[in-house]
């Protein structure tokens, strides 16, 4: 093989690889945002699941250890800090300039509102009557 | 800088939130237990109100919704009567429920706020947790309704059934289905109010066929529906307060659920498709005892009873609901103290379906001033019935009759029973001969140990006081 066939062949394969890296380039650039957009949106909401599914199985192992005598207050208690809801009406309320949004959330803060000082204070109520023998 | 903060703060409250349902495990620890979930609430609310970009109006537009609320929640709760519980707290829960779709309603509205897109471009993974938490909510808000006015006595607590009735819920359900992916396509707002309007519809239908005695069951569900109500919302809005919450009331409500069903040996399938607990059933039931010719049964008056219990080592007082609706426990917990006057040992038996609700029973004694450590559960309680000399029957029925041991036919077989009958002499405080709720009649009646105090409860115990006090 002379040195003028060799030069030929290494300069078409060189050209063929530029070309691959140029075509490479293009996809990986075509796929990028989809993948950045992917992880944003994956990724948050994988973590939030996660604390969903911990948080169920403390709820599960928590509540087996309440004494049955306790399970009045122990809706009085979950009904009360379920209306933490109050903090997305919080939220609505009080950001944006939406008047739809602004109504709504100002609505969920009433009723939650009821629910909060309800709930925690008839709970009290009820456990304050728990008194022991003697 | 300001966002990490109110994540911290969200933390700090959730753990307080669990430190609350923590603190249930005994009553010693659970008022501390409240007192942690108020400050938790506290903190979590004052997190939010922080944030940036909370304006001055709106502030004190939220100020103005919690001196409103709080205002009627604090009346209310301090005014409600102990019997009535079970429909505060369905009243409660319906108001979660509401709450969640207003809250779905203002993230539709204006999403920014959350930071979950644009009005009309909203992201279509949050669309589907919107649509979830405004189903839900929907779905307990109405479902709460009527389970309130059912315990309210507002409506009959009579099972409400009609042909094709779970056929019709089945395709509300597909529809309701339907509408929510075409809500995530489009981002509508004519059809996110179709889906409220449609989960609406669907908890009224889901809950008019059970009846009244199954209401433990369905508060219990409802309870769990307002949690995941709660977590829908707290997934649409990111906020993981919101999640963590949710899921711990979720599973609560759930284990309730599932305690009540074992405690009266039906599956939550069978209890939802209802029909079941009617109070007609009483009616009926007695009719067919009049079938054959009556039985005899003991009955003996209060001064009978008297003389018995003051002669006993050891009694065991099983009170059921209607002991709730006579207002007898007051005059039941006299009693028990003029008995441990004379020497006896006394305790309160109680089954897991007593009242209207879970643990019902056990805050009336509570009111009464029985003190807890009287107060045992069944699986605690059984094994002593064969030691006891007296066992005092006063509103229960269904819930201590032996034929749910052994008739295979019955009803009620399967279900746990307190087992009464081994006591040396039972005592049935009752009206009349009718029966149960489940409509079945109740063997105990007819046996040789068992003596029928027939009349309204609270009299009937008064009447042993006054001959306890001679």
């Amino acid at each position: 093989m002379n040195p003028t066939d060799l030069a030929n062949q290494a300069t078409a394969t060189a050209e063929r690889a530029l070309a691959l890296a140029a075509e490479a380039r293009r996809m990986a650039e075509a796929v990028a945002p989809a993948v950045a957009h992917g992880a944003q949106q994956a990724e948050p909401f994988l973590l939030l699941l996660t604390i969903f599914l911990l948080a169920c199985f403390v709820g599960y192992y928590v509540v087996w250890n309440v004494t049955p005598a306790l399970h009045s207050p122990l809706m009085g208690v979950t009904n009360a800090i379920s209306s933490v809801i109050v903090v997305g009406a919080i939220l609505a309320a009080g950001l944006g300039d939406s008047w739809a949004a602004k109504f709504f959330g100002f609505l969920a803060v009433t009723l939650a509102s009821v629910n909060i000082f309800g709930g925690f204070l008839v709970t009290r109520r009820m456990l304050s009557m728990f008194r022991k023998k003697g | 800088m300001a966002h990490t903060l109110s994540t911290l703060a969200y933390l700090v409250a959730a753990v307080l939130f669990i430190l609350a349902l923590r603190g249930l495990s005994h009553p010693e620890t659970s008022r501390r237990g409240n007192l942690f979930g108020m400050i938790g609430m506290g903190i979590a609310i004052v997190a939010t109100l922080f944030r940036p970009g909370i304006e001055f109006s709106g502030l004190l537009l939220v100020l103005a919704g919690v001196l409103i609320g709080g205002g009627i929640g604090a009346v209310v709760a301090n005014r409600i009567q102990m019997t009535a519980l079970p429909q505060l707290v369905a009243a409660f829960h319906s108001l979660v429920g509401l709450a969640a779709v207003f809250v779905a309603a203002a993230a539709f509205y204006n999403p920014e706020s959350f930071g979950i897109g644009t009005p009309g471009n909203i992201h279509g993974g949050s669309l589907v947790e919107m649509s979830l938490g405004l189903a839900i909510g929907a779905i307990t808000f109405s479902g709460s309704l009527i389970a309130f006015a059912k315990l309210q006595a507002l409506m009959s607590g009579a099972p409400i059934l009609f042909r094709f009735q779970h056929w019709l819920n089945l395709g509300l359900g597909i529809l309701l289905l339907v509408l929510v992916i075409a809500f995530v396509a489009t981002g509508s707002g004519l059809l996110f109010w179709l889906i409220a309007l449609l989960a609406f519809a669907l908890g009224f239908l889901l809950i008019i066929p059970i009846g009244g005695a199954d209401m433990p069951v369905v508060v219990s569900m409802l309870n769990s529906y307002s949690g995941w109500a709660a977590a829908g919302i707290g997934f649409t809005v990111g906020n993981l307060l919101l999640i963590v919450t949710g899921a711990l009331v979720g599973a609560s409500g759930a284990i309730l659920s599932y305690i009540m069903c074992k405690g009266m040996n039906r599956s939550i399938i069978n209890v939802l498709l209802g029909g079941f607990g009617s109070d007609a059933g009483a009616a009926a039931g007695s009719a067919g005892a009049g079938d054959g010719p009556a039985r005899p049964v003991k009955s003996g008056s209060p001064e009978d009873a008297a003389y018995i219990m003051k002669n006993a080592g050891k009694i065991i007082i099983v009170p059921g609901y209607g002991m709730a609706v006579a207002q007898a426990q007051q005059v039941l917990r006299e009693m028990a103290e003029l008995l441990k006057k004379e020497g006896a040992e006394i305790s309160y038996a109680i089954h897991p379906v007593a009242g209207r609700m879970p643990g019902h029973m056990n805050v009336l004694l509570a009111e009464a001033n029985v003190p807890y450590d009287e107060v045992h559960e069944l699986e605690e309680i059984n094994p002593e019935f064969g030691e006891a000399d007296v066992a005092y029957v006063i509103g229960a029925n269904d819930v201590t009759n032996p034929a749910a041991k052994t008739d295979k036919s019955s009803a009620i077989y399967g279900m746990p029973i307190l087992d009464v009958e081994r006591a040396k002499t039972v005592f049935f405080v009752k009206r009349g001969m009718s029966s149960g709720y489940a409509g079945v009649e109740n063997e105990l009646f007819f046996r040789d140990n068992t003596m029928m105090l027939f009349g309204d409860a609270k009299k009937v115990t008064q009447q042993i006081v006054q001959a306890l006090q001679k």
